[in-house]
């Protein structure tokens, strides 16, 4: 017997036994997405214990949504996440040479600015 | 004749919402998780919210001569017209979990019917706790169903604090002797037995998806006594707590 009451809710009393876990006996982890305004991203805030994915969302509302603006949450259980290993990271290098890949490589906003101009003019006339 | 009855039905409304969201702010850092633990404490926070727009109301339209501090808090007992519901103090959490059920449901049916009310503040104050109380009621209808469901004992504990709080939390809509009939006449809202009706019909669906039994309501006796200034013992020196602070010093600028 544990003093530690979440250890003694593991039931670890026999170790050949089969360990049963009732529904909602363990809480899972969800992730939290909190978007800004109607059509924006929802965007990574956090996480939440549930032990379902109602009272994640519940949850969810007071502990993310009550600050800063909010007009939806998702919530998706951690577990369901599916990511690459730490160790993987080497994936994602960059080559010295290929920088034409970045979008900040581009010069554009001179090109956009001239468009705009050219838009308000039309617009001027009209 | 229509002021005083206003000010019985607002003084009402607000003791309910001040002192419960007292008693419900008594579990903060104490709730089962702490994801609850915040939830629970920012919508007792929305009750005191409430309760401070109502005193507010009183006070700028005059229809008390002290300020909106003052009433809330330095009224003598038999002045506060709660239920006696809100008094007691907290149990376990499925009594508390019970009792924000049964009352927020009974909120939420009050301002849904002031959105028609004549009285305007009252009309504007529905519109603006609409949202809140949406979010509370679900809160509280996921707890019970989730509770319901979690074995023997939780359900067991669920069905035992519905049988011993219906009755209390059907003294929330006892009937003011004076002021009734001018308020549904002036059709400030539609007065304290459609209330229950609708709160009946509306706490019945979600205690049928959980499983558990409505006691036989037409058997129950009411806590009534708290529109009148009679209280349960639990209240006076919950007052004292409250004011504690306060009376130390009622001239103080805060």
């Amino acid at each position: 017997m544990s003093l530690d009451p979440r250890v003694n809710r593991l039931k670890l009393g026999d170790p050949t036994a089969v360990i049963k876990v009732e529904a909602g006996e363990n809480w899972n982890v969800y992730e939290v997405f909190h978007q800004e305004k109607r059509g924006a991203h929802h965007e990574h805030v956090g996480c939440v214990h549930a032990p379902d994915p109602q009272m994640a969302l519940i949850f969810a509302k007071e502990q993310f949504g009550r600050r800063k603006k909010c007009v939806n949450l998702w919530v998706v259980k951690s577990a369901d996440i599916l990511a690459f290993d730490s160790e993987d990271e080497d994936m994602f290098a960059n080559n010295m040479e290929k920088t034409y890949r970045d979008a900040s490589g581009f010069k554009v906003m001179e090109k956009i600015n001239k468009f705009k101009q050219s838009k308000g003019a039309t617009n001027h006339v009209k | 004749m229509l002021n005083k009855a206003l000010t019985d039905l607002l003084t009402k409304m607000a003791d309910d919402e001040l002192i419960l969201g007292h008693r419900n702010s008594e579990w903060t850092g104490l709730g089962p998780v702490m994801e609850e633990d915040i939830a629970f404490s920012s919508m007792a926070q929305d009750k005191i919210g409430h309760a401070w727009a109502l005193y507010n109301t009183l006070e700028e339209k005059q229809l008390i001569t002290q300020s909106a501090d003052m009433f809330a808090f330095c009224r003598p007992e038999n002045e506060f017209k709660c239920s006696h519901l809100v008094e007691l103090p907290n149990a376990g959490y499925d009594f508390s979990l019970m009792r924000h059920f049964l009352f927020d449901h009974a909120e939420a049916v009050r301002y849904e019917s002031l959105q028609d009310s004549s009285f305007e503040p009252l009309r504007n104050l529905s519109k603006k706790v609409k949202g809140e109380l949406k979010y509370h009621t679900l809160h509280a209808n996921a707890w019970v169903l989730q509770l319901s469901k979690g074995g023997e004992e939780s359900y067991d504990r669920m069905q035992t604090a519905l049988n011993e709080i219906i009755g209390l939390a059907a003294g929330i809509f006892e009937p003011s002797k004076d002021y009734e009939d001018i308020l549904i006449a002036e059709k400030v809202y539609p007065g304290e037995k459609a209330l229950y009706t609708r709160w009946l019909e509306s706490i019945y669906p979600v205690l049928v998806k959980a499983s558990l039994n409505l006691p036989d309501v037409a058997a129950l006796t009411p806590g009534y006594g708290g529109r009148q200034g009679k209280h349960t013992s639990y209240l006076a020196p919950l007052l004292k707590e409250m004011g504690e602070v306060f009376n130390l010093d009622v001239d103080a600028s805060w």
